[in-house]
């Protein structure tokens, strides 16, 4: 694991940040005292789940999303959490240029050594391949020798067939419980999520272990 | 939030009447709903804060129900409510849920705009 001095993770929506990168931030942390940054673009305002029963409802699940995602990012030792301010599910009809100039200047301020976002085109939802375009494009706008590393996180089925296998693989072993414990932490989102797949794990359903347990990333290059 | 009780929906689109109003409206079967020939089709949209003059709301059927309103260029109608919320004099927010508590549709109503922008603090 090569030793980071600050990562910043760049996700759409409150959850994806916990899925995507939980045990490669506390493995980061616990080995180089990393620091980690979470930058979520939305509050995931249009999420169609409000628990059950509902804890939310359409105008304050962004508040509930909000909290949520401060307490998975405790489980995961985050540094430091910002909000972008975007909606929900409109991602990819902002100008590119307006988001990707907002972005620059975040990466630009947070000052990482890696950022980790979706792989643009292979990541299923509108908002994950808006984000990831629109990061590649801030990255590109950033002074070859100033520019962070970009690892991307692809999770369309198609992924392997299109990019070819991950560069980076991660194996959290030893950090699924508390990946667990942060999925469990955005409670109106994952209920029905966290208790399949501890059910599942408990079985011994390999397909399961493997999702939680390694974390895949490709190397993008600008 | 609340099972829909009719009777106290009725009064609730009652306040709106004469009123000039703004609407949230939205259906959606979930981004990752189907996948349908192997490809993914996921059907939905939303319309948030469109201002509607009101003539009329009502409230009919049973369980999941349905609800028009009358406005002075045309209608909203919206079916398979099964949840509300009201604030007395200022918003009514109907929903359906399916079993799993999941989102299907949201007719929201309210005599103030709906936030839009989000709180980056
Ligand atoms: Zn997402």
């Amino acid at each position: 694991m090569n030793q980071e001095r600050h990562i910043l993770l760049l996700f759409p929506h409150p959850d994806d940040e916990t899925f995507s990168a939980a045990g490669t931030v506390m493995m980061h942390k616990k080995k180089h005292g990393t620091k980690v940054t979470v930058a979520s673009l939305t509050l995931g305002e249009m999420g169609r789940n409000w628990g059950n029963p509902p804890v939310a409802n359409r105008e304050t699940l962004p508040l509930v999303r909000r909290e949520e995602m401060a307490n998975a990012s405790e489980v995961m030792g985050v540094d430091e959490i910002r909000h972008l301010g975007y909606r929900d599910k409109t991602l990819e009809f902002e100008e590119l240029d307006t988001v990707a100039a907002h972005l620059k200047e975040v990466i630009m301020d947070v000052n990482p050594s890696l950022v980790i976002t979706f792989y643009p085109g292979l990541s299923i939802h509108p908002d994950h391949d808006a984000t990831g375009a629109a990061v590649v494009e801030a990255m590109k706008r950033i002074p070859e020798n100033e520019r962070p590393k970009l690892h991307t996180k692809a999770i369309d089925a198609r992924s392997v067939e299109e990019i070819g296998e991950p560069d980076i693989e991660y194996d959290i072993g030893d950090w699924m419980d508390r990946k667990l414990e942060a999925i469990a932490a955005h409670e109106s989102q994952m209920q029905e999520v966290t208790a399949i797949t501890k059910q599942k794990l408990a079985e011994g359903d390999e397909d399961t272990e493997a999702w939680i347990r390694y974390e895949q990333f490709w190397i993008y290059e600008l | 939030m609340k099972n829909i009780q009719a009777d106290a929906v009725q009064t609730a689109l009652n306040t709106f009447k004469g009123q000039q109003i703004y609407v949230h409206f939205e259906l959606t079967n979930g981004a990752y709903a189907a996948y349908r020939h192997g490809k993914f089709q996921a059907s939905g949209g939303f319309v948030r804060n469109a201002r509607v003059n009101v003539l009329h709301g009502k409230i009919s059927g049973d369980d999941p129900f349905r609800v028009g309103l009358k406005t002075e260029d045309g209608w909203i109608f919206a079916e398979g409510l099964t949840a509300f919320e009201e604030k007395a004099n200022e918003s009514l927010y109907l929903y359906g849920l399916d079993e799993q508590g999941k989102l299907s549709v949201a007719l929201q109503l309210s005599t103030v705009p709906f936030e839009e922008g989000v709180d980056t603090t």
